[in-house]
């Protein structure tokens, strides 16, 4: 690890004033990912700035039925809350699917968003990867890639973004809480990672110095019909090759309102709104949910190892919707596929 | 940038921390882990490292009683944190109900995860949301043994659940 000098933060104002003033500044929450990036070598902040003092550790609930959640809620907070249990379950089950124990116990909300991807050649200084070192070239277009993007991936980066947390907040359109030298302001879930085009260094669409203050859910957050699926190389602890947050509406056996975000699968997480409005007012039937698959799906584009995510993405948004048609529980350790 | 904050960048750190109960006033470097702060200068070596990026939990510890892995916390952060590792659990003649349930399930072969287990179950039992031996599996999926003790590590903890159902204080 780099030698770094340290700043505790009393407010957020000293926060966004130490990171607009350094450019290799980092923050620092909940730890999970920076310090694993700096025992690495791959981060090498010159300052970090720890904003675990500051008072962004509660989860409101909002006059329209929505959530408030301060950036430096951990994973486990949110994922037990009995109203997000209730209101938006899907955020609870696809935090669950994430990580482990200790690590949700540590990891911040803001932290999630902001985590980096688990591309091999990514975590390897002693590779090129654009992402790490831009211009250096993209190891992993050629290379290895079994876990890498089918879309929106560029001739630069072909890395997947790697949180759970942040398919469901995708799929419950929600909205993300800045602050910056400028003030506040908010971008909408889509908007805030982006893909990695010619500039695979930059992950989001934060400008200088702002950070993550809170991340807001809206309300009717599918609680009935819902899921997160994910599909993996073992059941628990391990990242996602792909996985799905599926929210739907029914009344008397038509759609009404759906939301499908896939991860895995690219540089954010991946949604197609045209294809969701398509099925509103559809029956509920397979041939529906089928056609809808394929356009979510269109433009994919193997790199060779990871073909294979293609039909498998595909067979996962029909699981995944079928599991939230029927309301199957949620409970991960009873998604094993047998 | 680097020395616009080069006053600060060789000096240590004070940092209050509670370990075990008692209360600590120590200096760290800002890059020294909580990990190696424990085996190192408190020569607490219960605390295991194994593979030092969050993967194995072998340095698994409660920090304000919740479970989590002691590799990547910067001590630096935790000033006026609890901290509670395998040492502050129970000690030889006085083992903690779930050291004792180990020891009996024979819940581990070479030892070295142990520590780790048996914070992590202490924490899983405290966040109480495990109700069955498949709960259990997904909760304690964050340590990870690779002697392969699992089925005996998930006994101990499936006994000592049982014993606090029947015992709260337990």
């Amino acid at each position: 690890m780099n030698r770094f000098s340290y700043l505790k933060a009393g407010n957020i104002g000293e926060a966004v004033s130490a990171l607009a003033s350094d450019p290799a500044a980092q923050i620092i929450a909940g730890g999970t990912n920076l310090v694993d990036l700096m025992k690495y070598n791959v981060t090498k902040p010159s300052l970090v700035v720890d904003i675990n003092g500051l008072p962004l550790r509660g989860i409101e609930t909002l006059d329209d039925g929505g959530f408030r959640i301060g950036a430096l809620v951990s994973n486990s907070q949110i994922a037990y809350n009995k109203e997000i249990e209730e209101h938006c379950p899907m955020l609870a089950s696809a935090i669950l699917a994430g990580a482990s124990p200790q690590l949700r116990n540590a990891a911040t909300t803001g932290g999630n968003l902001l985590q980096r991807t688990r591309c091999y050649y990514f975590y390897d200084p002693s590779t090129p990867c654009n992402k790490r070192e831009p211009g250096s070239g993209c190891s992993a277009i050629g290379g290895v890639n079994r876990i890498h993007a089918i879309l929106g991936a560029s001739d630069s980066c072909i890395a997947t973004h790697p949180s759970d947390m942040c398919v469901a907040l995708a799929a419950l359109d929600a909205v993300v809480e800045v602050q910056g030298p400028d003030g506040a302001r908010d971008i909408a879930f889509a908007d805030f990672h982006r893909l990695p085009g010619d500039a695979p260094e930059r992950d989001n669409t934060l400008a200088s110095g702002e950070m993550v203050t809170a991340v807001r859910v809206p309300a009717n957050g599918f609680g009935e019909n819902h899921t997160y699926l994910k599909l993996r190389d073992r059941l628990s602890y391990a990242f996602a090759l792909v996985s799905v947050a599926a929210g739907i509406e029914i009344e008397d056996g038509t759609i009404r309102r759906v939301s499908v975000a896939m991860g895995g699968v690219a540089h954010k997480p991946w949604r197609n709104q045209q294809a969701e409005q398509a099925l509103v007012g559809q029956p509920v039937d397979g041939a529906n949910f089928e056609a809808f698959a394929g356009a979510l799906l269109s433009g994919a584009k193997g790199q060779g190892h990871n073909d294979f995510k293609i039909p498998l993405a595909r067979k996962t948004v029909l699981r995944a919707l079928a599991q939230a048609v029927a309301g199957t529980p949620q409970i991960q350790a009873e998604k094993a596929i047998r | 940038m680097l020395q616009n904050h080069a006053p600060t960048i060789s000096s240590l750190h004070p940092v209050s921390l509670i370990i075990n109960g008692e209360k600590r006033e120590i200096e760290v470097a800002p890059w020294t882990s909580l990990l190696d702060l424990l085996r190192g200068p408190l020569s607490l070596t219960g605390t295991k490292k194994g593979c030092d990026h969050g993967q194995c939990g072998a340095c698994t510890v409660l920090i304000d009683g919740e479970r989590m892995n002691s590799c990547l916390k910067l001590a630096i952060t935790l000033d006026g944190a609890e901290i509670t590792t395998i040492e502050g659990l129970g000690k030889p003649g006085s083992l903690s109900a779930m050291q004792q349930a180990f020891v009996d399930h024979d819940a581990f072969q070479c030892g070295y995860c142990t520590p780790g287990q048996i914070c992590s179950a202490v924490g899983l039992l405290k966040e109480g949301h495990a109700h069955s031996r498949e709960e259990i599996r997904e909760l304690m999926s964050g340590n990870l043994c690779r002697c392969g003790a699992y089925v005996n590590i998930a006994d101990a903890i499936e006994d000592v659940m049982a014993q606090q159902a029947k015992e709260p204080q337990a």
